[in-house]
């Protein structure tokens, strides 16, 4: 039995919410409260599963671990090749832990709650395929299998621009993701295979002869492989200027969702660039780095001014999204430049650590969102004011949230950030200057929004129509609030583990 | 050539026909005994005079391994002339059969013993080797036929149609005649075989045989209805008695083709070359101006009558490839189409009868009224469009076949002419399908059609034939290649 | 051989069909009875030979022979390899799921159900067929009972053209290269159809240069090869829903199977020389199909044009001549096949129910049919080539073939499947989803037990086989076939 867990830990957590949405397809739909705790329940054998795993996790062993193999699709060389190292493990760790806090969160979720639930958990699984695929193809089954049910809990359960949202989100995304199956294609054709440790070792040194690849020059074939891979995760980060279908898909999905988009599905973006790009086009990453990181800051600038200039609560946090994941690329293109070399390492250690805080404030934030706009059925900046007063309880949790996105010393997202500009301000000293006007401007956003909505004159339309947060919304947050604050203090303990990683990468 | 004059021996060579005689005797005794209201009993005997000459053929009149002239060379008594008279009997029993409900204004016993008269013509047609003989067999047919085309003597679109069939006849007749002695003043001789010999030996043949070639198509030309010789037919079809049209559409068609062959073959070997690209040229012609003329018709007769023509277009290309396969996909497709053929004016004389129209929306509903009978319908229209698994089908492959042979062995022309035919057989199933759409449209009538047993077992005889030679090709298939051994 | 199994598959459906015609009218229950059990007879006899069929051992097995004309060389021959053991199964499937939605047609269904048989017997036939004239035989045997069901049962606006135009189509397709296959057995000189023989008759370079297209071309018009690819969506649209079934999911495969047994197996220097017209061709199938489908109003069209787009990945498979390519569109025949029946069953059900199948007048169906609007849905993802369906698994290795003999057709082609996700995704939205009008509000009620099967059956499937690929023994099945063919075409 133990064995059995060891050798089939990965698969285990991947495909447990499938099984358990596939329990959920027999049960009636009309049992809602069954329906709900089910998925929870199940939601958190993997967390708990994936907390085993972390205690397994050997950060000084080999950089893959709980490796699997199983023939798959043989015939085009492509294998069910699982595996973990110290940076996907973060980020299993944040999914498994996301999933049951936003099932949670959508209990309160009335209409189709059966087929709400069962694309929950087959969300689940397609994003913790991506972070453990050790197989190009499989890597890319599990990058648009996500796609779908994300796109029908907005379709569905979104606000009232749903569909022009949620039709925006797939087709943004699916488009961004042509050139990485033709860039896929195109190397397993090349190549031979799809195993990713195999595809490091053979892909970056590549010579053919004559160095020609379908009549063309070798290194102008990598040079447009590098900018398919760069743009489909770029589309979903998203870097500036392919981020317009985040405000929109952000805003009209509901609360859960958003929770997910923000929390793990942006993240998906940011680990392709680390685990495929960085590796498999070493040089072409060194001769770009420049523009990525361009982009990172104008995504910080742009999107800390996005944010600034919106009066709906909702899109403010969705804009704010863009601005963080800045700093993530950022620390990407400052270790694409710098390589190995100390300030490339810790710019990279920020941006995963960074990936990992993102994950758990926006989340937060988009929640707290969610619970006001429960209440109040608006989310409109204005309509608010003083509500500070009505709402002790809640109005303290939003502070505290926002000041860990914020990057208030003593919350997470101090010490990520941090990392990641003093990594990159050797490097790109110009645009990490700019990133800091950026983050000025990440705080006037958010005390814009505190201000707005918890001080000024009590907007007396609320009084007495508006309740506290109640007991399910304060389970839900408060794990998030704990590992802010741990983090905040104390990051060592996850840092090692990404900087072994980070380490053995480069 | 050895020829002998006369043996006993070759009176059972021509027994069938001496017993065609006899039935035909038979017929006008009756005529005379039996009452005037049992007509369906004439249809009977005459069917089963046929099928027991047929059966007395294939029992005793079986020729040899060696094809032998019979009668002092009138006569050659091979497979190829075996293999038609028992197409000519079978398709004369299966008219008899579905003309026994005929009103024939009470002269049954006529109507019949001209059948049988013709059907006499058809088998001497089939073997004769001599020109004399041939004129005489080919006049024997013709007579009769002309007489039954307007046999509906009060019927001003029957009579129309006899004197019209005669006069295109009567004149096609005297060109070929016309041929036939060119040929009888050059060579000396009226052996279809000496003459052959004869024109070896000749040196400026070239000219000559050309002119003879062309004259004497057009004759057969005329019997086979193929362009440029087809303008009676549509006419004729549409106002001679249904049953009569298809005996003309399918046994005379067929005894045409029989003299065609052989006449060409034995007679102008020298000529191959030219008479193939001629036959080629008619069987283009036929296929196409067939095929498209057929499109816009709205009687069914005359529609029959232009998918006849095709259909002689289709059998011609078989011949134009000039090759055993050819001819033997020709024996094929003439016995596939007499059975189709027959068939389909089978239903259209029940129609005519019944509904009192031959106009195409007059088979609207055809499938609420009588299931059974449009089904028979569509069957025959698949095999006429060459779908299995009908006989249609299989007879198409043979003569597309054959000319894809040649093609393929230098005369590419011929591929092109199979191109021509798979073509215009798109053009053919398109009406095909036209008709089968009106069956299944709904009509104003719901009342079941009035069908006689002997129309319904010639019905089943047909259906059967298509079926069996649409699937089971064998037995049909080694008999008209041994039929071809007769000619080449 | 002990069981001629082939055989049963072939003729099952036939013997139901003569069965059922000698029925009386009325018994009309009886008839989709017997209708229904010979589909499922079919099935289980199809799953038996799809598992049976030995992998290690590969090449042509379960072998029927029996001489036919034997002075022509012509025999009834079955066999079946890796490519046409799944086809075969898809027929049956399809079949069977054919008769399950028309179980309530009550207009001549004695009729209706015979034909859908004989169209079974038909593609069933040229699955198996060793022998070209076995082949030819069968292909044209669909001729009627196509015709016949589109013109008497199809929706009554447009069935008297679009029967006539399909059944002219093919017809023309298929009488073009009959007369190429004429050309093959008279030039191999071997006086036989057998396939097996004719793969070794080496046929010169210039006659495959002259008929190679000449064959292809006439059985690729069955598959949808652009610019003869129009009868597809107006024949589809007019035919009844189970027609439209078989039509688009298995006759397109008849056609493209035809033209890959015949015309590349037995020509395989034709086939290069002429790949790059081919590969040109169904680029314009899979972008101008999917182009045409996005500005569909009419429900069904939409699909009937996917067809159109989907088929052209066959072709393009076909054309690379290489091992993924040949794979993927193997695979591809499959998947589409299933995929497309789930469509149009799909279709038939909301216009049974709606009576329209314009975009714009329908709306929110989901809540009234929530299985078949999933069904639907998952359909579209196969369509879209999404990973973990059995589009991606087919659509895959084709556009892997087509990086090594022409890179850029990839990335024209994959315009294709950005263009499917908008038209399906619109579709699903404008159908589904939205506001239930109220005209449909008491019309519309939800589908069938025999529906529901349909639905969740194909489904199911196209599940399967995308997660599964190798378990499912789909991709061996067919990587096996795939050798075949490339140890006649030689390359990689």
């Amino acid at each position: 039995m133990m064995e059995f867990l060891t050798a089939h830990l990965l698969t285990l957590i991947l495909f447990l919410p499938t099984v358990a949405a596939l329990v959920l397809l027999f049960l009636p739909s009309t049992a809602v409260r069954a329906l709900r705790w089910t998925a929870l329940v199940t939601s958190l054998i993997p967390l708990g599963l994936s907390l085993l795993l972390w205690q397994r996790f050997n950060p000084g062993g080999e950089l893959f671990q709980f490796v699997e193999r199983a023939a798959w699709y043989p015939a085009i060389h492509s294998d069910y090749h699982l595996g973990v190292d110290g940076i996907a493990l973060t980020m299993v760790i944040l999914t498994t832990l996301l999933t049951p806090l936003a099932i949670l969160a959508s209990f309160n979720v009335q209409q189709g709650v059966k087929a709400y639930m069962i694309l929950f958990l087959l969300l689940e699984t397609g994003m913790l395929g991506v972070f453990m695929s050790l197989d190009l193809l499989l890597f890319f089954v599990f990058w648009e299998v996500g796609l779908v049910p994300m796109y029908f809990l907005i379709h569905q359960w979104g606000g009232e621009k749903r569909h022009y949202a949620s039709l925006k989100f797939i087709l943004f995304t699916m488009g961004g993701s042509l050139g990485l199956l033709l860039a896929t294609q195109m190397i397993g054709v090349v190549t031979g295979t799809y195993d990713l440790p195999r595809l490091l070792q053979i892909w970056p040194g590549l010579t053919t002869p004559e160095n020609n690849l379908f009549g063309l020059p070798l290194a102008t074939v990598k040079t447009i492989a590098f900018w398919a891979f760069v743009i489909a995760f770029a589309v979903k980060v998203p870097v500036w200027p392919f981020h317009t279908w985040l405000p929109d898909a952000h805003t009209e999905a509901p609360t859960a969702g958003s929770m997910i988009l923000a929390g793990v599905l942006l993240k998906l973006g940011a680990f392709g660039f680390i685990r495929l790009v960085l590796p498999l086009f070493p040089v072409e990453s060194q001769l770009y780095a420049g523009w990525l990181a361009a982009l990172a800051c104008l995504a910080i600038i742009l999107g800390g001014l996005g944010a600034f200039g919106q009066d709906d609560f909702k899109r403010l946090v969705a804009y704010s999204s863009i601005n963080h994941m800045g700093f993530v690329v950022l620390g990407i293109a400052t270790a694409a430049l710098a390589g190995a070399s100390l300030d490339g390492t810790i710019a990279l250690n920020g941006a995963v650590l960074q990936m990992f805080n993102h994950g758990l404030y926006s989340a937060g934030m988009f929640f707290l969102v969610g619970v006001i706009y429960d209440r109040a059925h608006t989310r409109d900046l204005n309509a608010f004011g003083g509500l500070y007063a009505l709402l002790p309880v809640y109005g303290s949790i939003l502070i505290f949230v926002s000041m860990a996105s914020l990057g208030l010393p003593g919350l997470n997202g101090f010490v990520s950030e941090f990392m990641v500009v003093r990594g990159a301000w050797p490097v790109f000293t110009l645009a990490t200057a700019l990133s800091m006007i950026g983050l000025f401007f990440t705080g006037a956003y958010t005390l814009k929004a505190l201000w707005k909505v918890l001080h000024g004159p009590l907007n007396q339309n609320w009084k007495g129509h508006i309740s506290e947060i109640n007991g399910r919304e304060l389970v839900v947050i408060a794990p998030l609030m704990v590992l802010m604050l741990v983090i905040g203090f104390w990051p060592a303990w996850i840092v090692d583990v990404i900087n072994r990683a980070v380490g053995l990468w480069f | 050539m050895n020829i002998v004059t006369y043996q006993p021996s070759m009176l059972l060579a021509i027994l069938p026909e001496c017993l065609l005689v006899l039935l035909a005797a038979m017929i006008l005794v009756a005529d005379l005994v039996f009452p005037r209201d049992q007509r369906s009993a004439f249809g009977w005997l005459t069917a089963c005079g046929f099928i027991l000459v047929a059966l007395m053929a294939v029992l005793f009149s079986r020729p040899g391994e060696t094809p032998e002239f019979i009668f002092g060379g009138m006569l050659r008594h091979d497979w190829a002339s075996f293999t038609f008279r028992l197409i000519f009997l079978l398709g004369a029993s299966v008219t008899a059969l579905f003309a026994s409900d005929e009103p024939t204004d009470r002269r049954f016993g006529e109507f019949y013993f001209l059948m049988v008269i013709a059907t006499l013509g058809m088998s001497l047609m089939a073997s004769s080797a001599n020109l004399i003989m041939l004129f005489l067999a080919i006049e024997t047919t013709s007579l009769p036929l002309y007489i039954l085309a307007g046999f509906r003597i009060l019927d001003q679109k029957s009579v129309e149609a006899g004197i019209k069939y005669m006069l295109y006849g009567a004149m096609t007749s005297a060109v070929m005649l016309y041929g036939f002695s060119l040929l009888w003043g050059f060579t000396g001789t009226a052996s279809l075989y000496e003459i052959a010999r004869q024109f070896q030996v000749m040196d400026r043949a070239s000219l000559l045989l050309g002119g003879a070639v062309l004259l004497v198509l057009v004759g057969f030309g005329f019997k086979i209805s193929a362009v440029p010789f087809h303008f009676w037919a549509p006419d004729v079809y549409e106002g001679a008695p249904t049953p009569v049209a298809g005996f003309l559409s399918t046994a005379s068609k067929a005894a045409g083709f029989a003299v065609l062959v052989r006449v060409l073959l034995a007679v102008f070997p020298a000529a191959t070359p030219f008479w193939a690209v001629v036959v080629g040229l008619l069987a283009a012609g036929s296929m196409l101006v067939g095929n498209i003329l057929a499109m816009s018709q709205r009687n069914i007769k005359r529609l029959l009558a232009y998918s006849s023509i095709a259909q002689a277009g289709y059998i011609l290309v078989g011949l134009a490839a000039h090759s055993p396969l050819g001819t033997a996909g020709t024996v094929y497709y003439l016995a596939s189409y007499l059975v189709t053929n027959l068939a389909a004016f089978g239903i259209v004389w029940l129609v005519g009868r019944e509904v009192g129209s031959d106009d195409l929306d007059a088979y609207a509903g055809l499938g609420k009224r009588n299931p059974t009978v449009a089904l028979a319908m569509l069957i025959a229209l698949l095999s006429l469009g060459g779908i299995p698994p009908l006989s249609g089908f299989f007879g198409k492959l043979l003569v597309f076949g054959a000319a894809v042979q040649a093609g393929v062995q230098g005369e590419s022309w011929l591929i092109a002419l199979a191109f021509v035919g798979v073509l215009t057989s798109v053009v053919g199933l398109y009406y095909y399908l036209n008709v089968m759409k009106t069956l299944y449209r709904p009509g104003v009538d719901e009342h079941s059609l009035r069908v006689s047993s002997a129309w319904r077992v010639a019905l089943l005889v047909c259906v059967a034939g298509m079926l069996f030679l649409g699937t089971i090709f064998t037995p049909m298939f080694q008999l008209a290649v041994a039929a071809t051994g007769g000619w080449f | 051989m002990s069981f001629p199994i082939l055989s049963f598959i072939i003729f099952i459906p036939l013997a139901a069909g003569l069965l059922i015609l000698a029925l009386p009218a009325e018994r009309k229950q009886a008839v989709r009875v017997i209708a229904l059990t010979a589909g499922l007879l079919d099935l289980i006899l199809a799953v038996l030979v799809y598992f049976l069929y030995d992998l290690s051992a590969g090449g042509y097995q379960f072998i029927e022979r029996v001489e036919w004309v034997q002075p022509l060389g012509i025999s009834y021959y079955a066999g079946v390899n890796g490519i046409s053991v799944p086809l075969v199964l898809l027929g049956a499937l399809v079949l069977t799921a054919g008769v399950m939605v028309s179980w309530r047609i009550e207009d001549r269904p004695r009729e209706f159900f015979a034909y859908l048989m004989f169209l079974g017997t038909s593609v069933q036939g040229v699955f198996c067929s060793l022998d070209l004239f076995m082949l030819f035989f069968f292909f044209e045997l669909a001729v009627f009972p196509k015709f016949l069901m589109i013109a008497i049962w199809g929706y009554p606006k447009t069935r008297d053209y679009g029967s006539m135009k399909l059944t002219l189509y093919l017809f023309l397709g298929s009488v073009v290269s009959l007369v190429g296959v004429l050309a093959m057995y008279f030039t191999a000189g071997l006086h036989t159809f057998d396939m097996l023989a004719l793969e070794k008759a080496g046929f010169s370079m210039a006659f495959q240069q002259s008929w190679f297209l000449v064959v292809f071309g006439g059985f690729a018009i069955l598959g949808g090869i652009f610019p003869f690819h129009s009868w597809a969506p107006d024949g589809h649209v007019a035919a009844p829903t189970a027609v439209s079934m078989l039509l688009a999911g298995v006759e397109m495969k008849v056609g493209a199977f035809a033209a890959l047994r015949v015309a590349i197996m037995l020509m395989p220097e034709g086939a290069r020389f002429w790949a790059p017209l081919i590969l040109a061709l169904g680029t314009v199938n899979v972008v101008y199909g999917a182009l045409i489908a996005l500005i569909q109003t009419d429900f069904k069209y939409v699909i009937g044009f996917s067809s159109v787009s989907h088929m052209g990945l066959v072709l393009i498979g076909f054309a690379t001549l290489s091992r993924e390519g040949l794979l993927g569109a193997g695979l591809q025949m499959f998947s589409h096949g299933i995929m497309t029946a789930l469509f149009f069953a799909v279709v038939g059900m909301v216009y049974d129910r709606a009576h329209t199948r314009e975009i714009g007048e329908l709306g929110g169906l989901f809540q009234k049919m929530p299985l078949a609007a999933i069904g639907f849905i998952i359909a579209g993802l196969v369509s879209m080539g999404m990973p973990g369906f059995s589009g991606f698994v087919a659509e895959f290795p084709i556009f892997m073939g087509v990086w090594r003999v022409m890179p850029v057709v990839a990335i024209i082609a994959i315009l294709g499947v950005i263009v499917t996700a908008g038209y399906i995704l619109l579709v699903v939205r404008r159908v589904f989803f939205g506001t239930l009008p109220a005209r449909l509000e008491s019309t519309v009620g939800d589908i069938s037990a025999l529906d529901r099967w349909v639905v969740g059956g194909l489904a199911a499937l196209m599940v399967i086989i995308g997660c599964f690929p190798t378990l499912s023994r789909m991709v061996p099945l067919v990587e096996s076939g795939v050798m075949q063919i490339l140890a006649l075409v030689g390359g990689a």
